[in-house]
């Protein structure tokens, strides 16, 4: 499937659809016994290797017998939950070859199927996602009830099992500190906002990561439509005027800033992932608002999952210090960021 | 008044005497249905009263047949045990979802009965379209026929599934 021309990238990092789903007939997963587990993870790649010649062929990883750098790195690149990188016991994930799709086996429920995608694509996310389930459906047999649908471990989940959400880059409103009513609206909307983009990003405090609460009562369609139209285009216009507002209040003062912390990643010789993520999000704010010229938005984002610990570690073909983290980390950014 | 056995307030109040002792039992919706107390705002209040003099066994905790798990783990966790639990404490699981669901009791959208079927095709040809009309505008002319090819394709099955319906 050819992905859709990514929109509104200067606000949304990435968009992801979720599915929540169960093998009919066997307990939830936190009530299974190992057993139980492998007879999930066995229903459930025979499903996948069946729906491999309708949709796309996924590589299977069994996560019990995975190293824990690599359970890591497969944690920042948002291909496994943390909870599932750190468990223990039979489990799996089963990873598209474009690593933009993953199926988390034996997490909180039996079967998470995740599909993301660069700015805002969320129609992609759920095309790709649904046309696997539907495709893994008549060889698996998913937990279904009449009155509440699809059936989940966790009630916050249940009926269509399906999460939207968003990755969105909100710089100019936490300068302008306007983050507070984003979260108050985002409640009223029954959203869930959390700030979150891997180590360091609470203390960065310019991510955030919006998704639908309600999964019940509404169809598939329906409830992406209202994700769509009714909230992401407030949020999005409402971080595009805050960076209008700053540019045309004090040009001068945000640009010292954002050129500031482009000047520091160029030459810092030590650098910790929160102060990596702080810098990053001020200098993506310079990219989007015509401030930076000579690094492109993409290197930025890609920056994101390779200043991680697990991602140097693993580039680095061995265990590093913390010292050595901080100094392979601003190795990176120097070649990353460097002028050539 | 507070539930007993949690901060939600209690809607039903018992006082319960056996073997010559006395004790006071105080319950919210949740706590009184994992109790055997079903629908407390409904209940008349004379029925309550007889079943209150009756003197109570030690009270068995209600359990999912399938699973073992019981409605206080459940409520602890915010997990259901499997998917039995959810008619096996039907009247708690009510309470929970629409709690959560912003009060929606009823599941629409996609099913396992129809997507095996008609949504099938429909989604497919509609997929397809969607693909096409990018295969047009990228220029890709070879892939487009192919994918026209697939629409004529899925355009004469279905006819034919309607068909076998009506027989
Ligand atoms: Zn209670
Ligand atoms: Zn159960």
């Amino acid at each position: 499937m050819t992905p859709d021309t990514p929109t509104d990238l200067d606000v949304v990092l990435s968009s992801r659809a979720r599915l929540a789903r169960n093998v009919a007939g066997i307990p939830f997963v936190h009530r299974t016994t190992d057993d139980q587990r492998r007879l999930v993870m066995t229903r459930v790649t025979h499903a996948l290797d069946a729906a491999a010649t309708d949709v796309e062929p996924l590589d299977w990883i069994d996560l019990e017998s995975t190293s824990s750098l690599d359970r890591r790195v497969l944690y920042e690149r948002h291909l496994i939950s943390r909870p599932h990188a750190d468990a223990t016991g039979p489990r799996g994930v089963a990873v598209a070859s474009d690593a933009a799709m993953s199926v988390m086996v034996n997490e909180e429920d039996h079967v998470r199927m995740h599909a993301i995608a660069p700015g805002l694509s969320i129609h992609d996310c759920f095309a790709r996602v649904r046309r696997l389930d539907e495709a893994m459906e008549p060889h698996v047999g998913w937990a279904w009830h009449h009155q509440w649908g699809y059936q989940s471990a966790c009630p916050t989940n249940v009926g269509t099992g399906v999460r939207f959400s968003t990755m969105l880059h909100l710089p100019a409103l936490r300068l302008t500190r306007e983050l507070d009513k984003v979260r108050q609206a985002a409640k009223d909307l029954h959203l869930a906002v959390r700030g979150y983009y891997g180590e360091g990003s609470e203390s960065s405090g310019s991510f955030f990561q919006v998704s639908n609460q309600i999964t019940l009562g509404n169809s598939e369609d329906e409830l992406l439509d209202v994700f769509l139209t009714s909230i992401m285009p407030g949020i999005i216009n409402y971080e595009r005027a805050a960076r209008q507002a700053l540019l045309k209040r004090d040009r001068t003062t945000i640009a010292d800033r954002v050129l500031r912390d482009l000047a520091v990643l160029r030459n810092a010789q030590l650098v910790k992932a929160d102060e990596a993520m702080r810098r990053l999000s001020m200098i993506r704010l310079g990219i989007c608002i015509d401030l930076i010229s000579d690094v492109k938005l993409q290197t930025v984002n890609t920056l994101f999952h390779e200043i991680q610990a697990g991602h140097l570690q693993q580039t680095a073909g061995t265990s590093l210090t913390q010292d050595e983290s901080r100094a392979a980390r601003a190795t990176l950014l120097r070649q990353r960021l460097g002028t050539s | 008044m507070k539930c007993d056995q949690c901060n939600r307030p209690a809607v039903v109040h018992q006082v319960i005497i056996s073997n010559g002792t006395h004790r006071e039992i105080h319950l919210c919706e949740i706590h009184a249905a994992e109790a055997g107390v079903p629908n407390p705002g409904k209940q008349p209040i004379n029925k309550l009263m007889a079943k209150v003099s009756q003197p109570v066994q030690t009270a068995v905790m209600p359990t999912c047949p399938t699973c073992d798990t019981t409605l206080t783990h459940i409520r602890k966790s915010s997990l259901f045990g499997c998917p039995d639990c959810y008619d096996a404490f039907a009247q708690a699981t009510r309470l929970i979802i629409e709690s959560v669901q912003g009060g929606a009791d009823q599941h629409v959208g996609r099913n396992p009965q129809n997507i095996a079927t008609d949504n099938t095709s429909r989604y497919e040809s509609k997929r397809l379209v969607e693909e096409l009309d990018r295969a047009v505008r990228a220029e890709q002319y070879e892939r487009a026929a192919k994918i026209k090819a697939k629409l004529a394709m899925l355009a004469e099955q279905r006819p034919l599934e309607d068909k076998s319906d009506d027989s």
